[in-house]
């Protein structure tokens, strides 16, 4: 008995050893985003500073068109998902239904093509078109990083849906579209659930379309944060204020849906860009 | 309506069948009806699947199998953004040949893919195997260690650069407490590499985990038990036995990570472009520069080419490695 208590606490010594870089990363963060320049400049660094700088985070919103940004990452997150969902959710039903998986090969392809050689061709298209400044190009680009995750996702969930119930309303004469949504659609809810948040934190951190793509106008967050990396006079507070609010909705995500995130990784193990 | 007829091509179709097959009507008549109902209803049941797949064939046509083409089609152009296009037939490709710069980039991109590949599936391995078993609060403390994965590149990026930074950074503190000498990390040549590949492992090290603890779970008991009865110690078992049983799930990870770390952009793009100087260029970052600062996109499609060719050729390298290793073991039972 007393062994076995010992390996547990052994155990938990050893998870937490591991996770110890996690830990102290984001502690570090959070530190850095709350303290006035004189602490961050401080040696030996200072980790829990004596007055908090607050101000860091209302500088974020009020000097860098922040909320701007923040708007253009939900709108092209945003669009890029749901449309993502309208075509790739009915597409991951056919191509199960088919027993076409075969076809998926194309998003295997499409995963291993680095981001860089959609941007080349996509770039002159959107710029012939001219809809360059808009952003729409983004959220054209991001469905490179969405759909195939949406569809691949979808095609593992289908294929383990019950075909008895489908049989049986196509029996009553329900044409396919009905067996779609009335049948197979509702039973394949939390299948949607995983692909909407997976596709919604790739294509919220995708960083390599913005960087060309986007005007002043239409950065969203993730390149108005390295824009004031490099631009700004590095002053570290705000800067870390920047990266945390960036990244923080995403973070909460993912402990409020961390077994739907682990079960479409694992499963599909996808990740776009 | 359209409910109705196909039933009544059913019964035709009974009928005629009745008429072809006389002696198996008259032996069992009714099973030949029934049979030749379910027939054709299967027949009347193959719905059309195709329309479901259809809007998202056009759009990954336009979005990923155009672009794909058009890369090809670019790179055999003579074509500088804002200049006349020409014909330049293989020349991009011999310049690449010839390209130093590229040769340097493609060396970088292998040191630093090999880095990152062994650094996550060693640590994650190690991971899993600890998260495979119970104690407490391990639920919190998965839930924290999936949590650099999901994070935003650019945003970890950016807090890493401080916290690799020479004079003022938390890295160089903590080395000083156990006595190691201040390190220039990606602000040196020689160290730019493993900096960012310790944030590339820092960053992927769970999707490795998570991979092989879905492994680990579908390991089954009996095995463990009849070794430990046979004296097997912890490390027997798991080199004979976890090892051989998790393997698949170890190549997945293999080659995902392979695939990712081949493609790494945004980590070495937000902290160093390259530098100092080319030391940390690798040809995701090399093609880039070329197309989008020097605006050559000619030649950065044949880069694009070149590189896709090589992604693909170690993803399809590992996947020959891996159905070997399942035929050896197939054979070896």
């Amino acid at each position: 008995m007393s062994s076995r208590l010992l390996n547990q606490i052994g155990l938990f010594f050893a998870a937490l050893v591991i996770v110890s870089p996690a830990i102290l990363f984001f502690l570090w963060m959070i530190s850095l985003s709350l303290k006035f320049e004189i602490d961050n400049g401080a040696y030996p660094p200072i980790l829990i500073p004596e007055r908090f700088a607050w101000s860091n985070y209302v500088k974020v919103f009020e000097e860098n068109n922040f909320l701007l940004y923040l708007w253009n990452s939900v709108l092209v997150t945003g669009t890029a998902t749901l449309l993502a969902l309208l075509i790739g959710v009915p597409a991951g039903y056919g191509i199960a239904r088919l027993k076409a998986e075969r076809s998926a090969v194309v998003i295997m392809i499409a995963r291993m093509t680095p981001g860089l050689s959609y941007l080349i061709p996509l770039f002159l298209l959107f710029q012939w078109i001219g809809i360059l400044g808009t952003l729409w190009p983004q959220i054209i680009i991001h469905l490179v990083v969405t759909v195939p995750i949406v569809v691949w996702v979808m095609i593992g969930y289908f294929e383990t849906t019950p075909m008895e119930l489908e049989e049986a309303a196509n029996i009553d004469g329900a044409s396919s579209w009905q067996v779609f949504r009335l049948v197979a659609l509702p039973i394949a809810k939390p299948g949607i659930v995983v692909a909407f948040i997976l596709s919604v934190i790739f294509s919220w951190n995708n960083f390599v379309f913005g960087v060309v793509l986007a005007s002043r106008e239409t950065r969203t967050l993730p390149v108005a944060v390295y824009n004031m990396l490099s631009y700004e006079q590095v002053s570290w507070g705000p800067l870390a204020a920047a990266a945390l609010v960036v990244t923080l909705p995403v973070l909460v995500l993912t402990m409020f849906a961390q077994k739907q995130i682990v079960a479409g990784l694992t499963a599909g193990a996808v990740k776009g860009g | 309506m359209s409910a109705i007829a196909p039933e009544r091509t059913g019964v035709t179709t009974g009928r005629t069948e009745v008429t072809t097959d006389r002696t198996a009507v008259t032996t069992d008549r009714t099973e030949v009806t029934m049979q030749a109902i379910e027939e054709s209803q299967s027949v009347r049941l193959a719905p059309n699947y195709w329309p479901f797949v259809v809007p998202a064939l056009v759009v990954v046509s336009a979005v990923i199998v155009f672009p794909w083409a058009f890369t090809l089609w670019m790179s055999v152009n003579r074509w500088t953004l804002g200049q006349s296009r020409s014909f330049a037939g293989m020349e991009n490709y011999l310049r690449l040949a010839s390209d130093p710069r590229f040769w340097e980039s493609l060396v970088h991109t292998l040191t630093y893919t090999s880095l990152s590949v062994a650094a996550p599936m060693f640590l994650g391995t190690v991971a899993a195997l600890i998260f495979d078993a119970r104690f407490p609060l391990r639920g919190l403390l998965r839930g924290v260690f999936v949590m650099p994965m999901m994070a935003t590149p650019v945003a970890v990026a950016l807090v890493w650069t401080m916290m690799f930074h020479p004079q003022l950074g938390v890295l160089n503190y903590l080395l000083s407490l156990v006595g190691i000498p201040a390190q220039e990390w990606i602000f040196n040549a020689n160290t730019v590499i493993p900096s960012l590949v310790a944030v590339e492992t820092w960053q992927w090290t769970p999707l490795v985990m998570l991979i092989v603890l879905g492994g680990l779970a579908s390991v089954p008991r009996e095995p463990f038990e009849s070794a430990e009865i046979d004296g097997a110690n912890a490390w027997q078992q798991f080199r004979y036995l976890t090892l051989p049983m998790i393997a698949p799930f170890l190549m997945i990870a293999l080659i995902i990570r392979t695939i990712d770390a081949l493609k790494s952009f945004d980590i070495i793009y937000a902290m160093t472009q390259g530098g100092p100087g080319t030391a940390s260029e690798t040809i995701n970052i090399y093609l880039y520069n070329t197309a989008f600062s020097y605006y050559d996109i000619g030649y950065g499609s044949a880069m694009a080419v070149v590189f896709f060719i090589v992604i693909v050729a170690l993803s399809f390298i590992l996947l020959m490695l891996r159905q070997r290793s399942q035929w050896n073991d197939a054979e070896g039972k």
